[in-house]
């Protein structure tokens, strides 16, 4: 599919679908948290996308709000969109869990968890990956501060 | 005898497999739940070298950010450094040379086949062949003769800079490589006759640790662990970089998914390395060995994604820009990382010793999974 197809088909799933953000590679595709199970098992099963193959996730805070962004690729159908979740809510963001339908998640979601904070619910497992269980603050935030363990230049 | 197996009641236990344990290949600690000596289930305990180098990154220009890359995963530092160069060239959208492209391509087949040199002669000891051990060092010390020449170190090394390289090869480095592969041609049918033909290495690897093609698209396995399902992922072939579209080779695939399988596709994989820096190495065209760059590179603002294929899989680079002269996000995804999620599922049903061997084949770097 091309991106424009991709475009309307998301447009019919999820009619508040926001594309302003500009095609550098692949298409982009923002997302309130409500709409993320529908979309995702909707590009997961629907045979015209049959997204199987997620390569990457990661969350990123912009300050004003985070974000979650998937990037998926279909093995079958050869084509590729960034879906991106926009969480309004930064102190406590929370979102839905996909590993069940991209196994490759459950790790990928307990690193953002671990790094940003963000809470994946449903998630079976979702301790801290990288740092130890009585750590405090998410470090890939923006405002974290660490006098002792980070050494600014 | 089953009989009295299936009377007898068991109770599940935990152990802990590292974080010093030899076949762990570095510091992780599996928790392992247990009945008898049947795996029910494999917990990865990551972490212990976290140096969090995507918060470094943040506060790194981006010539200073491809340092950082070699040591996540340190026997693919030139494939790493190559994937954050090809990136950022393409924020700048700067075309680099020519003999950029393909000394960056011969380089990072040289350094695959140094990783799956040290790969083939750690496996073979796990699974108690010591001889291996000291034959894959014997032929990699070859290739980091040949880097220590060109780029001045023998492991955690920087060749690539954005824009092209840091300086030009060395005279020796054409002669050497194909010394090199003159000896290497020799050496690894020896391989297949030390190992793949072996009776206690095939017993202990065969129909072990199986993982289907299904499995290892939804836990995002890549590299040769993911081609010896049957996974079509080779990133060269896929979205070829560098000059990998200009070269003649074959995509590795199995079907069988154990570790046999991904243990052929490894060895035949070093057969295309070889072929691939065969066409090159007499060809490297004339011409700048670095394009232009200003002293501080700024991205335009902007999100950019680079894939590469390092020995181990598929690593990806993103970057997201603000039209500051360090970048806003980095996120490295890194193969080891994505494969040892599907550790539970291969292990599940097998015994601890049969752990070791699927370790081995999935070939984990530990400073890459923890980053």
């Amino acid at each position: 599919m091309t991106n424009e197809d991709l475009k309307q088909k998301i447009l019919t799933i999820v009619p508040s679908a926001d594309f302003t953000d500009p095609v550098y590679e692949f298409l982009n595709v923002t997302i309130l948290p409500a709409d993320l199970r529908k979309l995702a098992e909707q590009l997961n099963s629907d045979p015209d996308l049959s997204f199987d193959y997620m390569f990457c996730l990661t969350g990123v805070d912009w300050v004003t709000h985070m974000m979650v962004v998937y990037h998926l690729y279909s093995t079958k159908n050869d084509h590729t969109v960034v879906m991106k979740v926009k969480i309004d809510d930064r102190g406590n963001p929370e979102v839905e869990t996909l590993c069940d339908i991209w196994k490759t998640a459950e790790f990928h979601e307990r690193e953002a968890y671990d790094l940003f904070g963000i809470k994946f619910l449903n998630h079976p497992d979702l301790r801290r990956i990288f740092l130890e269980d009585d750590w405090v603050g998410y470090p890939m935030r923006k405002d974290y501060v660490d006098e002792v363990n980070i050494v600014e230049l | 005898m089953e009989e009295v197996a299936q009377n007898i009641e068991t109770q599940e236990y935990f152990i802990n497999m590292g974080p010093q344990h030899p076949s762990t290949h570095g510091v992780l600690r599996l928790m392992l739940t247990l009945d008898g000596e049947i795996i029910k289930k494999v917990q990865p305990h990551l972490g212990y070298i976290h140096r969090s180098i995507e918060k470094m990154c943040e506060k790194d220009s981006y010539q200073q950010v491809v340092h950082l890359t070699d040591r996540m995963d340190y026997l693919g530092c030139h494939i790493n450094n190559e994937a954050v160069c090809l990136t950022v060239e393409k924020g700048l959208e700067l075309e680099v040379p020519d003999r950029v492209k393909v000394i960056r391509t011969i380089i990072s087949e040289l350094t695959r086949l140094s990783s799956h040199q040290l790969w083939w002669g750690v496996m073979g000891m796990d699974l108690g062949a010591i001889t291996t051990f000291l034959y894959g060092f014997r032929d990699r010390e070859m290739i980091t003769d040949i880097f220590e020449e060109t780029c001045g170190a023998r492991l955690t090394m920087n060749y690539n800079v954005p824009g092209g390289l840091m300086f030009d090869i060395h005279p020796n480095f054409q002669n050497r490589t194909k010394q090199f592969l003159e000896h290497f041609k020799k050496k690894l049918p020896e391989y297949d006759k030390l190992l793949t033909g072996n009776v206690i290495f095939t017993e202990r690897t065969k129909g072990i640790g199986y993982l289907s093609k299904e499995d290892a698209i939804s836990y995002g396995v890549t590299g040769p662990s993911a081609r010896a399902s049957g996974f079509s992922c080779d990133v060269r072939k896929k979205n070829p970089y560098s000059a990998y579209d200009r070269v003649d080779f074959k995509e590795i695939l199995f079907t069988e998914g154990d570790c046999f399988a991904r243990y052929q596709a490894r060895i035949a994989e070093m057969w295309e390395s070889m072929k691939i820096i065969e066409q090159l190495i007499d060809n490297i065209p004339e011409g700048e060995y670095k394009a232009k760059t200003k002293a501080v590179i700024k991205l335009p603002p902007g999100e950019y994604y680079q894939r590469v294929e390092t020995p181990r899989g598929e690593l990806g680079v993103y970057i997201i820009s603000d039209n500051k002269k360090n970048p806003y996000r980095v996120k490295f995804r890194s193969p080891g990382f994505s494969n040892l999620s599907a550790l539970d599922k291969m292990a599940r049903g097998f015994k601890i010793a049969d752990l070791v061997a699927i370790m081995s084949t999935l070939d984990l770097v530990i400073p890459d999974i923890d980053r």
